[in-house]
């Protein structure tokens, strides 16, 4: 690249910075960073507490803090990544009984809108598809700003779902005195990149 | 003054030997039909229910032991040194896995990512953290106890067999329940 385009180039990505203040212009994606991310989900069998997580999951989203109405958030995980602290657990749970895996290898989340509730605080509502049964939530989701520059801005939360919802544990599992039919999802994200508040 | 023989043990150390006894083996048989049953409600159930035996055993023992420390056993018939030794050294190692078969299964449930709830209400503390390669020792360490345990009551009842018919000292009267 001659000397000249590499400043033509600069001012066209200056332009397109300044550009996208722009009254309803989707704010710039963040990178979240795998270190310090993480998606995990408790499940109660007869009161014990079980937790699993998810290891891969991609996340995509677009937020400036101070008009959240512009932002996105869309995810997209691996089914078959549900990892617990027990072989036996995770070698069930991708079976058609659970997850089904080998039909739904993806759960996926896409919002459709998002408000501010507080400082740093948001409600991000949206459509949760699990194994091809998609249902309304509301995410609310917790910003904490980054301790320093360089730093990541940590972005949390938990919510519950109804895992009959979504046809998760079907036959014998539907009883709830036995396996609670609420879940409860609790994330953090590491997030590169979030204007400060 | 009642012969030696006629002594027996507390009624409250005669109902915990046997109440323990029933409920070491019940909990020994469902720990070995259980362990590899395919995930189910039922193996759910019967994990839950050993777990909250195992925690009872412990509770139990516990009770049994200060009881024990409280209240001297009767004399036991006359019998050789090596006889008198060996029953002192199996009723001291029983008592040891009165203890570490419970605390090794609770901690395997804590190490696998299973916190125990007792009777499915009351939480009880993990003192250990998940951790995949610990509940793999934890689980071999369980069992291993759980067989040196029963073989170890084996010879208990072995032993309080041969002296009550072949020894013929009468020694079960002293732990044998109902009325003296």
């Amino acid at each position: 690249m001659t000397t000249r385009s590499l400043r033509l180039f600069t001012l066209l990505a200056v332009l397109a910075g300044t550009a996208a203040p722009g009254a309803l212009a989707q704010p710039r994606p963040l990178q979240v960073l795998a270190d310090g991310s993480e998606i995990a989900f408790t499940t109660r069998q007869l009161g014990v507490p079980v937790e699993g997580r998810f290891t891969r999951f991609e996340a995509r989203i677009a937020l400036d803090p101070r008009r959240p109405e512009t932002g996105s958030v869309g995810f997209t995980i691996d089914t078959g990544s549900a990892r617990f602290g027990s072989p036996e657990l995770d070698a069930e749970v991708p079976k058609p009984t659970w997850l089904d895996v080998a039909r739904f290898p993806r759960a996926r989340f896409r919002s459709t809108a998002i408000r501010s509730t507080g400082v740093g605080r948001f409600a991000v509502s949206g459509k949760l598809e699990i194994k091809g049964q998609a249902q309304d939530v509301v995410v609310p989701v917790q910003i904490a700003p980054a301790e320093g520059p360089g730093q990541a801005s940590t972005a949390s939360g938990s919510f519950t779902i109804r895992r009959l919802a979504f046809k998760v544990g079907e036959g014998e599992w539907t009883d709830t005195s036995m396996l609670a039919d609420e879940v409860q999802v609790h994330f953090k994200l590491a997030l590169a990149g979030l204007a400060p508040p | 003054m009642p012969p030696p023989s006629a002594a027996r043990y507390t009624a409250t150390a005669i109902a915990l030997h046997w109440l323990l006894a029933l409920m070491l083996t019940v909990s020994f048989g469902v720990g070995l039909y259980m362990h590899d049953l395919p995930f189910s409600l039922a193996r759910l159930k019967l994990f839950n229910a050993h777990k909250w035996a195992g925690i009872t055993i412990l509770a139990l023992s516990l009770l049994r032991l200060l009881w024990r420390l409280r209240h001297r056993p009767p004399p036991a018939p006359a019998m050789p040194a090596w006889q008198r030794r060996t029953a002192q050294a199996t009723h001291g190692l029983l008592y040891l896995l009165f203890f570490a078969v419970p605390l090794a299964g609770w901690g395997y449930s804590s190490a696998a990512g299973f916190p125990v709830v007792l009777f499915g209400v009351l939480p009880l503390p993990d003192f250990v953290a998940p951790d995949r390669a610990v509940a793999a020792t934890l689980k071999s360490l369980h069992g291993a106890l759980a067989w040196s345990l029963a073989a170890l009551a084996l010879l208990h009842v072995a032993a309080a067999l041969w002296h009550q018919f072949i020894g013929d000292d009468d020694l079960l009267q002293r732990m044998r329940p109902g009325p003296p």
